[in-house]
């Protein structure tokens, strides 16, 4: 079977890479990139484990098409920190322990920044409602909740 | 499986109408991913119409809007005149999953979809919202209704895409709603689900109404005696109570485990009449 030729950026580099038709911009991620951060935990769209950034907006990559990527721009966990330094949410979710087994972090870590990068002050019923797509069976979300609060705050300072 | 994102409609078109076998449009990839990795289906093409030209946009013009197949929930909640001419819809767009949804699903694909549960469709057909079909032969324009004609069964035919959904311009006086019966507070499938769209004159006595339902039969139904009761009144008492037994009769539901055949039936009617006043109150520019 012919490979798909797809040209993306991730984490703000230029990436080329083969992919079958079928394949899932995670199984891309994971199995041919090496950028395991991402999880599978459900595949249909229901955990919020594989969350990525595509062109700003948070998205279960496994319902992405890996050939789908072509010309987007992608950010996976692994392009939060910045240049060896965490990011304000990084910090708090350790701070705050928002973490047991750690499965559900890095999509919680995208799917916060997206809510922040578009609302940098928002109330508590607003980051449950942005974070209803992300699945958490260790946490209670409490911590994770607080932990955003905080890096919000943090933010705001600048 | 072959995987193909043409550029113009007529590409997609001859891709789709070309193919033996099963082949399919992929739009947001929501639910056609989810089928497609359960293994309830295993296309031997897919055709991405999101390279289209205009199939990302939303056009205002004379006659209403103009949204492109492959507009996003999200995109559709960020257009604020859409947002204003019809909230209902809007709403109903954006109750379709988390964000991680909302930034791929779309309301063709939700009509595509043919769930007799999918949330936009009763707004959609209570706004009198058409489908813009290109095909082998042509492009024709039909009502948003005729679409789905049995759960995952549609009208189109091999080788038709929905290229875009219109909603008409609205009279002054209007306003519409949509209103969901779910189990749990947010991010679930609806167990009943009821879109009305109405206009008022200036003594507040409606002049036209239509009214949807999801979930309680095979396909979305538009129920013409449901907006029969509106018509003349000033959405009162009686004409609520009306309304929610003409509702209610339109019911040929299912028992399942999200509820039984009485439970559905009986809601029908207690949402039609809430969405009715929501939509009232709307129009009343309340
Ligand atoms: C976690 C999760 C939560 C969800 N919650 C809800 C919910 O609350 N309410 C709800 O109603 N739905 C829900 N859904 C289902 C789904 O998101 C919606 O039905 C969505 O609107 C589908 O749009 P899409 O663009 O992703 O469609 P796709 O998956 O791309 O397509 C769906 C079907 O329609 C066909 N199709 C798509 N576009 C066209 C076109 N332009 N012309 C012809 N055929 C086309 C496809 O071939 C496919 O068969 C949910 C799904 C997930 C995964
Ligand atoms: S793995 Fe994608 S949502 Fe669960
Ligand atoms: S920490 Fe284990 S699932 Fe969230």
């Amino acid at each position: 079977m012919t490979k798909i030729n797809v040209s993306t950026t991730i984490n703000g580099d230029a990436v080329d890479y083969l992919c079958d038709a079928e394949s899932t911009l995670l199984d891309v991620l994971r199995d041919q990139l090496g950028l395991t951060g991402s999880k599978e935990g459900c595949g249909t769209g229901d955990c919020g484990a594989c969350s990525v950034l595509v062109d700003g907006r948070v998205t279960c990559s496994c319902l992405v098409l890996g050939a789908e990527a072509e010309g987007r721009t992608i950010l996976t966990v692994e392009g939060i920190a910045e240049g060896g330094k965490l990011h304000p949410l990084q910090e708090k979710f350790l701070e705050f322990a928002a973490l047991q087994c750690g499965v559900c972090t890095p999509g919680f870590l995208v799917a916060s920044k997206a809510l922040l990068d578009r609302n940098p002050n928002p109330t508590e019923e607003e980051i449950r409602f942005g974070l209803a797509g992300n699945l958490c069976r260790c946490t209670g979300y409490d911590k994770i909740v607080r932990a955003v609060q905080a890096a919000a705050a943090e933010m705001r300072k600048g | 499986m072959r995987y193909e994102a043409p550029t113009t409609i007529n590409a997609a078109v001859k891709l789709l109408a070309g193919k033996a076998g099963v082949a399919r449009v992929l739009a947001g990839g929501t639910d056609l991913l989810v089928q497609m990795r359960t293994d309830r289906i295993a296309p031997d093409l897919v055709v991405d119409v999101k390279r289209i030209a205009g199939m990302r946009a939303i056009a205002t013009g004379a006659k209403g809007f103009k949204i492109g197949a492959a507009v996003s929930g999200a995109e559709l909640g960020e257009h604020k005149a859409l947002r204003k001419a019809w909230p209902g819809v809007v709403e109903a767009a954006n109750l379709i999953g988390p964000k991680q949804i909302q930034s791929r699903a779309t309301i063709a694909g939700n009509v595509c979809n043919a769930s007799p549960a999918a949330d936009s469709v009763p707004a959609l057909v209570a706004a009198g919202a058409s489908a813009v079909i290109a095909g082998t032969k042509g492009k024709r324009t039909v009502p948003v209704e005729t679409i789905a004609v049995g759960p995952g069964r549609t009208s189109l035919k091999k080788g038709e895409i929905v290229e875009a959904i219109l909603l008409p311009k609205r009279p002054p006086r209007s306003g519409d709603a949509y209103l969901r019966f779910i189990p749990r507070s947010e991010m679930d499938i609806a167990v009943v689900g009821v879109g009305v769209s109405l206009t008022l004159d200036t003594k507040g006595v409606c002049t036209a109404a239509r009214v949807a339902l999801g979930a309680v039969a095979e396909r979305v139904l538009l129920v013409p005696e449901a907006a029969k009761a509106l018509i003349g009144s000033k959405i009162d008492d009686d004409a609520l109570a009306r309304l929610a037994a003409a509702a209610s009769a339109a019911c040929r539901p299912i028992d399942d485990k999200r509820g039984t055949k009485e439970f559905r039936i009986k809601i029908a009617g207690v949402l039609a009449k809430r969405a009715a006043q929501a939509a009232a109150a709307r129009a009343r520019g309340k």
